[in-house]
C-alpha cells in the first residue's frame, strides 16, 4: 500500500527479498491453514458420512444424514431464536450509544458492552445452567399454562428450564457485543448532513433516526446479524452446558424435548466417541464448518461492499 | 446527539417537564419494588429480586411514558418518547445478564478462592478440597505456545497485507482472514484432532494439539489487530525513511513496527484474552487430567476452562464441592481475561502510537 | 519494539515459570500418610498406569487412585471416565493399560481377540469389581419413598403413566397422598451403562410394558434428556414431579423407589445389590480369569435389589511390558481387597463384593503378569 503510489521500482536487496518472502509465506500460511482445515475435516469426515447404520454406537440404527438432520435443525433453530432476540436489542443498544447517550459516556458504555464479549463461553454456560435455567423455569411454566395456544409454547413446560429457549437466551447475550459493535460503527457513519437536515425539518429524534440513520445503516444491520448468526451457529459450551438434548426435530421452545446443536453434540459426545464414531462427529463438524463459512462469507461480502460504498460518501 | 428536537411543537402541544421521564422511571422502579416486597412477604415469590425489579419496572416505565406523553404532547412526541424509553431499556436489558453473571461468579467463586486453589492440583483429592494449579499451569502453557505460533505468523501476514500485498492474493488473504474469524472453535478443535490423529494415531490427547487449535482461532484476530495498527502508521514516516535510502525491510523493522508497537501489543493481548477462555477445542484435543503435567507433548493436560466444564459436568459424590470449584475456576478465568483486557487498554492508552499529528 | 512486544510474552512466561517451579502442594514424593499406607505392596511399585472407561466407576476410581497413589508415591494412575465403549475400544487398541466397562466383552469380541496391550495370544481378565445399585430417584414434594413394581416403573418411563395420581401408583402406595401433577421422566441423553442396565431391567422384568431392546442409548423420544449422571440428578432435583434413574450414590436427598421383588418391596442398599450378583450365573464358556456375570433381573429371591450396574475392570492376563503387568496386578489387588471395596463404598456408595466373589477374583488377579 505504501509503495503502491511509487511507480519507480526500488532496487531489491537480499534483506528485502528475505523479508518480503517471509511475509508472503506467513500470508500464504493462512491460505494453507484454511485449506488444511477443510482437507483434514473432509478426509476424516468421509468415513463418517459413509458409515452405515449399526457401524458405530453413535449412529445407532440411523444413517449419517438422519443423524445429522436433527442436529442441523437444532443448530439453526437455536441460532435463529438467538438472533431474533439479539437483533432488536443490538440495534437499540447501538442507537443508545451512538445517538442517545451523552457523548462523554458513550465510549465507556461501549466498553461495558464489550465486557460481555470478554466473558469466556464456559462461564456463560455455567451461569446459564446454574442461574438462568432455574430463573426462567417459572416463566416457562406460566407460558405453558397461559399461552399454550401459541405453537411454540405448546405442551408441558420443562421441569428444569434447560430448554432451547434458555440456550438461545444465553447465545443472544453472547452475540450481542459483536452485533452492537458493528451496528454502532455503521450508525456513526451516517452523514451528518442527512441527520441535521432531518432535524431542521422539525422531525423528532426518532423520526430523524427512522429517516436518516436506519436506511443508511440497513446493510450494516444485515451484516451484523449475519456475523451474529455465524457466532451463534458455532457456539459450543454455552449450549452444551445449558441444554437438555434429545435427537428430535421440534419447534417447541419451552418443553423438555429439545433438539441438540451440532457443536454441543460434538463437545458432549467426542470424549466418549471411538472408531467410526469420531469420523461421524468430524463429519457433523464439517457440516457446521460449511454452514458457518457460507454465512460468514456472505456477511463479509455485504460489509465490504458497504465499506466501499460509504467511502464514496 | 444533544440536539433538542422538540422546540417547534411546544407551540401547539404541551411539554413534559424536563425531569418528568426520570421521575416516572424512578417511580416505576419503586412501585415494582413495593409489589415485590408485598409478594415476598406473602410468600408468593421466593425472595426479593433486584434484577426482576429493574426489569419489570422498566417495562412499566415504557408503557407509562407512552401514555403520559400521548395525552400531554401528542402522537409524534409520544412515539419519540416510546423509542427513547425502548432504547434505554435495551441497554439496561443487556446489562442485566452481565450484572447477574459477574455477581454470581464473584459470590459463588469466593468460597473456594483460597490458597489451596492456587497451590494444589486435583491429584489424590476425593470430594472437597484440592485446587486448580494443574489447570492454571496448563492454560498458561497452552496459551503461551499458541501465542508463540500465532504472533509471528499473524504479524508477518499483517505486514504482508499492509506493506507488500497487492492484487489477488492479498485480497484473498484479507477475505479468508475475515472468514477465519468466524470458524467455530469446535471446528478448530476437530481440525487439530484430525491432524494429530493422523500423526500419532487415534485417541491422541496432548497440550500442544490444544495450542495448535487455539492458534487457528488466534491468528486471524492477530492479523486483524496488527493490520489496523500498521495502517495507522503515517506514510510520511515511511517516505522519510525511503528518502534517506533505507531499504524497505529495514524501514519496516526500524520505523513502522516501533511506531505501532504499543498497538500491536494491545492487539496481541486482546487476542490472548480471547482464546484463553476457549473450552471446546481443548476439551477435544488436550483432554483432562487430575495431575500436574508440564509437558505439552506428552499426555493429557488440564486447562482452566476444561477444569470448569468437567467440574460442572462430571460431579462426584459430593456435588457441591465440584460446583464450588467450577465457580472459583470461572472466577479465576474471568479475572485473567479482565486483567489482560485492562492491561491491553492501559498499554493502548499510555503508549499510544505517535499518530496524533 | 521487539523488546516491548516480547515483554508481554515474557511476562506470561514468567508467570508460567513461577507456577512451573512451584509444584502442586499435594503432589511430590513426600506424601503424608504414605508410610503407613493401605497398599498391599508397601510402596515398591513405580510407573504410570493409564485406564479409561465407564464413567460410573469415576468416583470409585478417584478414591482408589488416591489411596493407591498414597501408598505408592512413585505410581501415577490416570483414569479417564470417557465411557465404557471408549474404554473398551482404547483397551483393544492398546491406548490404555486397563479398561473400566459397564459390560464385559461379548463372546464375539472375545473370539476376535487382538488385544494390543497384551502379549500375543493371551487372554484377558474381566473382574466385576464395582457393583452399584441404580436408584430410581424422584422429586415430589412431601414424598420420600414410593413402592413401585417393574410394570409401573416401565409405564412411567414409557409415558403410559403420565400423572402422579395414576391409579397404578396409588394402588401400590396406600396412605401416601399423591398430587395431581404431571410426571416428567428424565433419562440420560448420552450412551451409558446405567441406561443399558436400567433398560435391561425394564425389558426383562416388565416385557409386556417395556417393548424396547436393552440399549445404552435411551430408546424413546419422550421426557427430559440430561447429560450424564450429574445432568440427570440436577434435572430431577431441579424440577418438580420429575423421576429419573441414576447411580444410587448420587441419590442424595431425593426420594427413591422401593422396587417390588417377589412379594416385598426392596429399597436399594449395598447388601441387596451385592446379593443379586451372587444369585446370578456366570457367562458360560469363558476362560479362567474372565468373570463375566449374567445378571438375573427377574429373580424372586428375598432381599435382592434387581436394578444394579456391574462394572468390570478389564486387563490383560499377560502384558507385553512386565512392569505394567506388575502395576496392574498391584492396583487390581488393592481394589479387590476389603479396604479397596470399603473405600469405594464410602466414597462412591458402591456395594462391596462378597467373600465368595473376592476369592474368585483374587485367583484371577494371580494370573496377571
Amino acid at each position: 500500500m505504501a509503495s503502491a503510489a511509487v511507480p519507480i521500482r526500488a532496487k531489491q536487496r537480499p534483506g528485502d527479498r528475505v523479508f518480503s518472502g517471509s511475509a508472503l509465506a506467513a500470508g500464504s500460511t493462512i491460505l494453507i491453514l484454511l485449506a488444511a482445515v477443510a482437507i483434514f475435516l473432509i478426509a476424516q469426515g468421509i468415513p463418517g458420512v459413509l458409515a452405515q447404520p449399526g457401524d458405530t454406537v453413535i449412529l445407532g440404527e440411523k444413517n449419517f444424514w438422519d443423524y445429522v438432520a436433527p442436529l442441523a435443525f437444532g443448530t439453526l433453530w437455536a441460532a435463529a431464536l438467538a438472533l431474533l432476540m439479539a437483533t432488536p436489542l443490538a440495534i437499540g443498544i447501538a442507537l443508545f450509544i451512538s445517538h442517545y447517550a451523552p457523548r462523554r459516556l458513550a465510549q465507556t458504555l461501549g466498553y461495558i458492552i464489550d465486557l460481555l464479549a470478554a466473558v469466556p463461553s464456559v462461564v456463560f454456560g455455567l451461569w446459564g445452567g446454574l442461574v438462568l435455567a432455574p430463573l426462567v423455569r417459572p416463566a416457562y411454566a406460566w407460558l405453558a399454562e397461559n399461552a399454550s395456544w401459541f405453537p411454540l409454547f405448546a405442551g408441558q413446560a420443562s421441569a428444569t428450564g434447560r430448554t432451547i429457549l434458555t440456550a438461545a437466551i444465553v447465545l443472544a447475550v453472547m452475540i450481542l457485543p459483536i452485533m452492537t459493535a458493528i451496528c454502532r460503527e455503521v450508525f456513526l457513519q451516517t452523514p451528518r448532513l442527512h441527520e441535521e437536515a432531518a432535524l431542521a425539518l422539525g422531525s423528532t429524534r426518532w423520526e430523524m433516526i427512522r429517516m436518516a440513520v436506519l436506511p443508511f445503516g440497513r446493510a450494516g444491520i444485515v451484516s451484523a446479524a449475519m456475523l451474529g448468526l455465524g457466532r451463534a451457529l458455532g457456539e459450543t459450551m454455552a449450549v452444551a452446558m445449558v441444554l437438555s438434548p434429545a435427537a428430535v426435530i421440534s419447534f417447541i421452545v419451552i418443553g423438555s424435548t429439545n433438539p441438540n446443536t451440532i457443536a454441543a453434540n460434538i463437545a458432549l459426545s467426542f470424549p466418549e466417541a471411538f472408531g467410526t464414531g469420531v469420523n461421524v462427529l468430524i463429519a457433523t463438524g464439517l457440516v457446521l464448518f460449511v454452514v458457518t463459512f457460507a454465512v460468514n462469507a456472505v456477511a463479509r461480502y455485504v460489509v465490504n461492499r458497504r465499506k466501499e460504498f460509504s467511502g464514496a460518501n | 446527539m444533544a440536539v433538542s428536537t422538540t422546540a417547534g411543537n411546544s407551540l401547539t402541544h404541551g411539554r413534559l417537564p424536563r425531569m418528568a421521564p426520570w421521575a416516572i422511571l424512578v417511580a416505576c422502579w419503586l412501585v415494582v419494588a413495593g409489589v415485590y416486597a408485598i409478594f415476598a412477604m406473602s410468600g408468593t415469590v421466593r425472595d426479593f429480586s433486584l434484577v426482576g425489579t429493574l426489569f419489570f419496572g422498566t417495562v412499566l416505565y415504557v408503557a407509562i411514558i407512552y401514555v403520559v406523553s400521548l395525552s400531554v404532547e401528542g402522537r409524534r412526541q409520544a412515539v419519540d418518547r416510546l423509542v427513547t424509553a425502548l432504547v434505554f431499556a435495551a441497554f439496561i436489558v443487556a446489562l442485566l445478564p452481565l450484572v447477574s453473571l459477574l455477581s454470581t461468579v464473584v459470590a459463588n467463586g469466593a468460597a473456594r478462592f483460597d490458597l489451596d486453589f492456587f497451590t494444589m492440583s486435583q491429584r489424590n483429592i476425593v470430594g472437597a478440597g484440592g485446587g486448580a494449579l494443574h489447570a492454571i499451569v496448563g492454560t498458561l502453557e497452552i496459551t503461551a505456545v499458541a501465542a508463540l505460533i500465532s504472533v509471528p505468523i499473524g504479524l508477518m501476514t499483517a505486514i504482508y497485507l499492509v506493506e507488500y500485498g497487492r492484487g489477488q492474493i492479498a485480497r484473498w488473504i484479507t477475505f479468508l482472514v475475515d472468514v477465519m474469524t468466524g470458524i467455530p472453535s469446535i471446528v478448530a478443535g476437530l481440525f487439530a484432532y484430525a491432524v494429530f490423529a493422523l500423526i500419532f494415531g487415534p485417541g491422541v490427547r496432548m497440550g500442544f494439539a490444544g495450542s495448535v487449535a487455539l492458534s487457528v482461532l488466534m491468528i486471524p484476530v492477530v492479523v486483524r489487530a496488527c493490520e489496523e495498527m500498521l495502517k495507522l502508521v503515517p506514510n510520511e514516516l515511511r517516505e522519510a525513511a525511503y528518502a534517506l535510502g533505507v531499504p524497505k525491510w529495514l524501514t519496516i523493522v526500524k520505523v513502522v513496527l516501533p511506531t505501532s508497537a504499543a498497538g500491536i501489543t494491545t492487539g496481541v493481548m486482546l487476542a490472548i484474552a480471547r482464546v484463553i477462555g476457549e473450552t471446546a477445542p481443548l476439551l477435544l484435543v488436550a483432554g483432562f487430567t487430575q495431575s500436574m503435567n508440564y509437558d505439552l507433548f506428552d499426555g493429557r493436560m488440564q486447562s482452566l476452562p476444561v477444569f470448569v466444564f468437567t467440574s460442572y459436568a462430571n460431579q462426584g459424590t459430593d456435588g457441591d464441592a465440584y460446583i464450588a470449584r467450577a465457580w472459583t475456576g470461572a472466577l479465576v478465568l474471568i479475572l485473567i481475561v479482565m486483567a489482560l483486557n485492562l492491561l491491553a487498554r492501559l498499554i493502548a492508552r499510555f503508549f499510544a502510537p505517535k499518530t496524533g499529528r | 519494539m521487539i523488546s516491548k512486544r516480547s515483554a508481554g510474552l515474557a511476562g506470561l512466561a514468567l508467570v508460567g515459570a513461577l507456577a512451573l517451579t512451584s509444584c502442586a502442594a499435594n503432589e511430590g514424593a513426600a506424601d503424608p500418610g504414605s508410610t503407613t499406607g493401605t497398599g498391599s505392596e508397601g510402596g515398591s511399585l513405580s510407573g504410570d498406569l493409564v485406564g479409561a472407561g465407564a464413567s460410573s466407576q469415576g468416583s470409585a476410581q478417584e478414591a482408589w487412585i488416591a489411596a493407591f497413589q498414597g501408598a505408592n508415591p512413585d505410581v501415577t494412575v490416570t483414569y479417564d471416565p470417557s465411557g465404557s465403549g471408549a474404554g473398551r475400544e482404547a483397551f483393544l487398541e492398546g491406548g490404555v493399560n486397563f479398561a473400566g466397562s459397564d459390560r464385559a466383552f461379548d463372546d464375539e469380541e472375545i473370539a476376535a481377540g487382538g488385544w494390543a496391550a497384551c502379549a500375543p495370544d493371551t487372554d484377558i481378565v474381566e473382574l466385576p469389581l464395582y457393583i452399584s445399585p441404580i436408584a430410581v430417584i424422584f422429586n415430589l414434594e412431601g414424598v420420600d419413598t414410593l413402592n413401585l413394581d417393574a410394570a409401573t416403573i416401565a409405564g412411567i418411563f414409557a409415558g403410559t403413566i403420565a400423572n402422579w395420581n395414576d391409579p397404578a401408583i396409588a394402588a401400590l402406595n396406600e396412605g401416601v397422598t399423591l398430587p395431581d401433577l404431571a410426571i416428567t421422566p428424565v433419562h440420560r441423553s448420552d450412551d451409558s451403562g446405567t441406561t443399558e442396565n436400567f433398560t435391561d431391567y425394564l425389558a426383562s422384568a416388565a416385557p409386556e410394558v417395556w417393548t424396547y431392546e436393552p440399549d445404552g442409548v435411551w430408546p424413546i423420544e419422550s421426557g427430559e434428556a440430561a447429560q450424564g449422571t450429574t445432568g440427570v440428578v440436577d434435572a430431577v432435583s431441579g424440577g418438580n414431579g420429575t423421576i429419573g434413574y441414576a447411580d444410587a450414590s448420587r441419590a442424595g436427598d431425593l426420594g427413591t423407589v422401593a422396587v417390588q421383588v417377589g412379594e416385598e418391596f426392596v429399597s436399594y442398599s449395598p447388601e441387596a445389590a451385592a446379593a443379586i450378583v451372587d444369585a446370578s450365573p456366570r457367562v458360560e464358556g469363558r476362560s479362567e480369569g474372565d468373570i463375566a456375570i449374567e445378571i438375573e433381573r427377574t429373580t424372586q429371591e428375598a432381599g435382592v435389589y434387581p436394578i444394579v450396574l456391574v462394572s468390570y475392570l478389564i486387563g490383560c492376563q499377560e502384558y507385553q511390558d512386565a512392569e505394567v503387568g506388575a502395576l496392574v496386578k498391584g492396583y487390581f489387588s488393592y481394589i479387590a481387597s476389603e479396604e479397596g471395596q470399603q473405600e469405594a463404598a464410602s466414597s462412591a456408595g458402591s456395594a462391596p463384593i462378597s467373600e465368595t466373589l473376592r476369592g474368585d477374583i483374587e485367583a484371577a488377579i494371580e494370573l496377571i503378569k
